[in-house]
């Protein structure tokens, strides 16, 4: 196809952070009047990338050049001068502002605030076809109007480069056609348009070019009339199979964890978040939940965790009934928690490594004391702590550090440890080797094996279909809130998961 | 190793409340070279060595004031942000006031009424804020303040009604009897004024504030909630649970503030009964870390800068109300400074773990986030 010359240009960009390079390498060559697609696993490092792009991180390695010159990009006001603006995946906007209110907002020295601005802001909607009214009140748009109106704010900065932050993930399937049609307007007027995601049939749709991302480094650029869905989900995995799981099968036909016909409504409104969920874990058995982000893991972990209660359905533990049971309850009877978001629920960041061992066994024998169990014993923690560092091998130089100074993946090998060394009944682990690094992965599933075969239960939640098929005794494939199907990952292909994660396969069922 | 980790953090930390009073002694200056007023008089006067009587005023101040900022510092460790400790005090000093002056009880015990029925009423009335905002997402900051104000007007109101009928202008309660009040201490020789006997009840909540928050499960699940309140949930505490009970101690702790004063020196609760403890409070619990000992440090300092700044009006001409502008300068320095440390640190450790491991394996391994 016809393109134009390059103006986006990264060359050899690597990004490291303490214990993890998160961009290696990277090559990527954006042309003017382009879509280009990045897609890339949860966790392969796009976020990284587009951030460096945007300014918000600055490259160990590499240079970037923008429309042919190369440039120190230290902050988004530097992208935004050399012409790049970034519209995020949450939307920020003030939503008691009207829309010309929210575009001159930071920017009011461009056009002013008043009818310069509302000239100007006519202008680019009519230019790109956004069809955007500068006195609406934001609260009053939809989502996809919304999102144009991100758009236009970017283009009222004077960008010429847009990044669109998983821009679909937010509307239905009409709103994404609308997305689409603009940004083939903006293409027309020769604007570029870098568009990162995981939705491989809408990237086939729009995308003029796609880069794959895998493991933090650039591995294929791809055009889409050359490559079917299934071409990409394989680089997206990589071609590497997994390590074929010879252990004999350690599932029993005891009843662990049963989740009966559970769901959850939402809050807010709308699409239930879980409907109708029925599963077992078996002592001895791993059963894996394969499935795009957003599509009701988060939930499913929070009901069985009882930081959630379930709308309907029943959750049993053996053959006793935990759905009104609180987390600590839940915690006390023997399951395990990995979190997905380690920060923000797994650790006491600017707490010791010893008083983040006790988090979440707070109750547990052998960290309390005295009367009743009132007191925390604060030896005892530092024993064990020592323990879980010597065992699952935290790089720690004393177990009094904080947490927050560990690397992502020695904190989560903290994690593990903590949750591993009180030998629950059931694990309930989500994304357990995200942000790891290789070797450390490997000791991860180790001990998840072990425990297995010890007659560990546990529900794995994963990105990383390697994983997923590699540990997983059974596959569940949940989409929109609903498990959609149940695959044996001894047959089961790469590409039958990523269709059915896709909603490819099932689309009139669900 | 470890040992020199928690020195330097030490000193750090030591720091800032030292930078802090710095920048106040310049900010303070400067405002006084501006208004051509003497400046080495003014600091003359305040940093000269207390008298011995004032020496006793300070350490009486200061009971008060270490009180009100454990109150507050309960909060602070929970994220919680009591605002309420000066009208739970006022509450809870009328109420026992009242209930002692009765003198139902004989001596000792009739104190350790007036003492309970204290903690019962701050309990309560911090209580309501902490309902509000476990039931209905109130901010305890607007509920406090709120409730303040209706402390203020609901005293007032009840003065009324429970003063003796005497014809004076000075209102207030029924004096408590003469064998159920605290004598004072003779701890300073030379002076008639004594130190307040409850002196022992500060000691109390300081060594109970450090254990149940240091020591305890209870005191665990506490801090966890306010260093983080989503890893709390997901490790189990129950963190409405959690807000009300620490909201209900915070209260109970505040009722206590006025009890040295009650039991040591006014022996009734009046309209000249001590205002603004509860604000002093705020300010100490930052200035002190909500650290039991960092706490004592503080108020004594906040006492000392009260009681050394009375005489300016007369050494140096100029309004004692200048030591406001000091103590307002110092708060908030000192809250620019720990954050800025805390920071700092967060950092340095980063640091010095990443290199620390960098020592011991001379290979890292290298690996994408998978």
């Amino acid at each position: 196809m016809r393109r134009g010359e390059p103006v986006v240009e990264l060359h050899g960009i690597t990004k490291r952070f303490p214990g993890v390079v998160a961009n290696k390498d990277i090559e990527l060559t954006v042309h003017r009047g382009t879509v280009h697609a990045i897609v890339g696993e949860n966790g392969a490092g796009k976020s990284t990338l587009m951030k460096i792009l945007y300014g918000v991180q600055q490259p160990d390695e590499g240079s970037i050049a923008v429309e042919g010159r190369v440039r120190q990009l230290k902050s988004p006001a530097d992208a935004i001068e050399a012409g790049i603006g970034m519209v995020f995946q949450h939307f920020q906007l003030a939503d008691n502002f009207t829309v010309l209110e929210n575009v001159v907002l930071g920017a009011e020295g461009l056009h002013g605030i008043g009818d310069g601005a509302r000239r100007k802001i006519k202008e680019i909607s009519d230019a790109y076809g956004l069809d955007i009214e500068p006195d609406a009140l934001v609260e009053h748009l939809g989502v996809g109007a919304q999102q144009r109106v991100e758009i236009l704010k970017v283009l009222y900065r004077g960008a010429r480069i847009i990044i669109l932050d998983e821009p679909t993930a937010v509307l239905v399937p009409q709103e994404v056609d609308e997305l689409f049609d603009n940004l083939r307007e903006l293409k027309a007027e020769g604007l570029t348009v870098i568009f990162i995601s995981h939705k491989l049939d809408e990237v086939l749709r729009v995308a003029d070019a796609i880069t794959v991302v895998r493991r933090g480094t650039t591995v294929a650029e791809v055009s889409p009339q050359d490559v079917s869905a299934r071409d990409l989900a394989e680089l997206m995995v990589g071609s590497e199979l997994p390590s074929p799981s010879t252990e004999e099968s350690t599932v029993t036909d005891v009843p662990l964890l049963t989740v009966e016909a559970t769901s959850l409504e939402n809050p807010l409104g709308g699409r239930p978040l879980l409907t109708d969920i029925n599963l077992t874990i078996h002592s001895g058995e791993i059963v894996g939940i394969a499935g795009v982000e957003g599509n009701g893991q988060d939930e499913l972990v929070e009901v069985i965790m009882g930081m959630r209660e379930p709308t309907a359905g029943r959750i049993l533990l053996g053959d006793v009934d935990t759905s009104t049971w609180q987390t600590r309850e839940i915690r006390e009877a023997g399951i395990g928690y990995i979190p997905a978001d380690r920060h923000r629920h797994g650790l006491l960041l600017e707490a010791p490594l010893w008083e983040n061992v006790i988090l979440g066994h707070q109750t547990e024998p052998i960290y309390v004391t005295g009367p009743g169990g009132s007191l925390v014993n604060g030896s005892a923690a530092r024993q064990e702590t020592e323990a879980v560092v010597e065992q699952y091998d935290v790089r720690t130089p004393s177990i009094n550090v904080t947490a927050g100074s560990l690397s992502g993946g020695n904190q989560q090998k903290l994690i593990i440890g903590r949750e591993m060394r009180r030998e629950p009944k059931v694990l309930v682990a989500a994304h357990p080797t995200r942000g790891v690094d290789v070797g450390a992965q490997a000791a991860i599933w180790d001990h998840i094996k072990q425990a297995r075969r010890a007659g560990l239960g546990v529900l794995l939640i994963s990105a990383d279909l390697e994983e997923l098929v590699g540990l997983s005794d059974t596959i569940h494939v949940i989409l929109r809130g609903r498990l959609t199907g149940q695959f044996d990952p001894d047959s089961v292909t790469k590409e039958e998961l990523g269709s059915a994660m896709t909603g490819a396969t099932t689309e009139g069922a669900a | 190793m470890t040992r020199r980790f928690d020195l330097r953090r030490m000193g750090i930390a030591l720091s800032a409340p030292v930078l802090a009073i710095l920048v106040a002694v310049i900010v303070t200056s400067t405002i006084l070279v501006v208004a051509g007023d003497p400046v080495g008089e003014v600091w003359g006067t305040i940093l000269s060595v207390p008298r011995p009587r004032v020496i006793v005023a300070i350490i009486n101040a200061a009971i008060v004031y270490y009180i009100s900022a454990v109150a507050v510092a309960i909060g602070f460790r929970m994220n919680l942000f009591n605002i309420g400790v000066d009208g739970q005090y006022r509450i809870a000093a009328f109420a026992a006031a009242v209930v002692a002056g009765e003198g139902w009880l004989p001596g000792p015990l009739n104190i350790l009424l007036g003492l309970v029925v204290a903690m019962l009423a701050g309990g309560l009335w911090a209580g309501i804020a902490g309902l509000l905002k476990v039931y209905r997402g109130v901010s305890e900051v607007i509920s406090t303040i709120m409730l303040n104000a209706i402390a203020t007007v609901l005293v007032a109101f009840l003065l009324r009604k429970a003063a003796p009928q005497t014809g004076s202008n000075i209102v207030s309660t029924q004096p408590i009897p003469e064998g159920s009040r605290v004598g004072g201490l003779p701890l300073i020789p030379g002076v008639s004024r004594e130190v307040y006997g409850l002196v022992f009840l500060a000691v109390l909540i300081g060594v109970l504030y450090w254990f149940v928050l240091g020591k305890t499960r209870f005191g665990f699940d506490l801090r966890a909630t306010g260093r983080s309140e989503s890893a709390a949930v997901a490790s189990g505490v129950k963190v409405k649970r959690m807000v009300l009970l620490s909201m209900i101690l915070s209260g109970v702790v505040a009722g206590l503030v006025g009890m040295p004063l009650l039991f040591g020196q006014d022996y009734a609760y009046g309209t000249t009964f001590q205002p603004g403890l509860g604000f002093a409070g705020i300010a100490i619990a930052l200035l002190g870390r909500n650290h039991p000992v960092g706490i004592v440090f503080a108020a004594f300092l906040w006492a000392f800068l009260d009681q050394q700044s009375n005489a300016l009006q007369i050494t140096a001409g100029v309004s004692d109300r200048l030591v406001l502008i000091i103590q307002g300068v110092i708060v908030l320095s000192v809250v620019i400074a720990y954050e800025v440390i805390r920071r700092l640190n967060v950092r340095i450790e980063q640091r010095r773990v990443a290199q620390a491991l960098a020592e011991q394996a001379a290979t890292v391994k290298e690996g994408a986030p998978a």
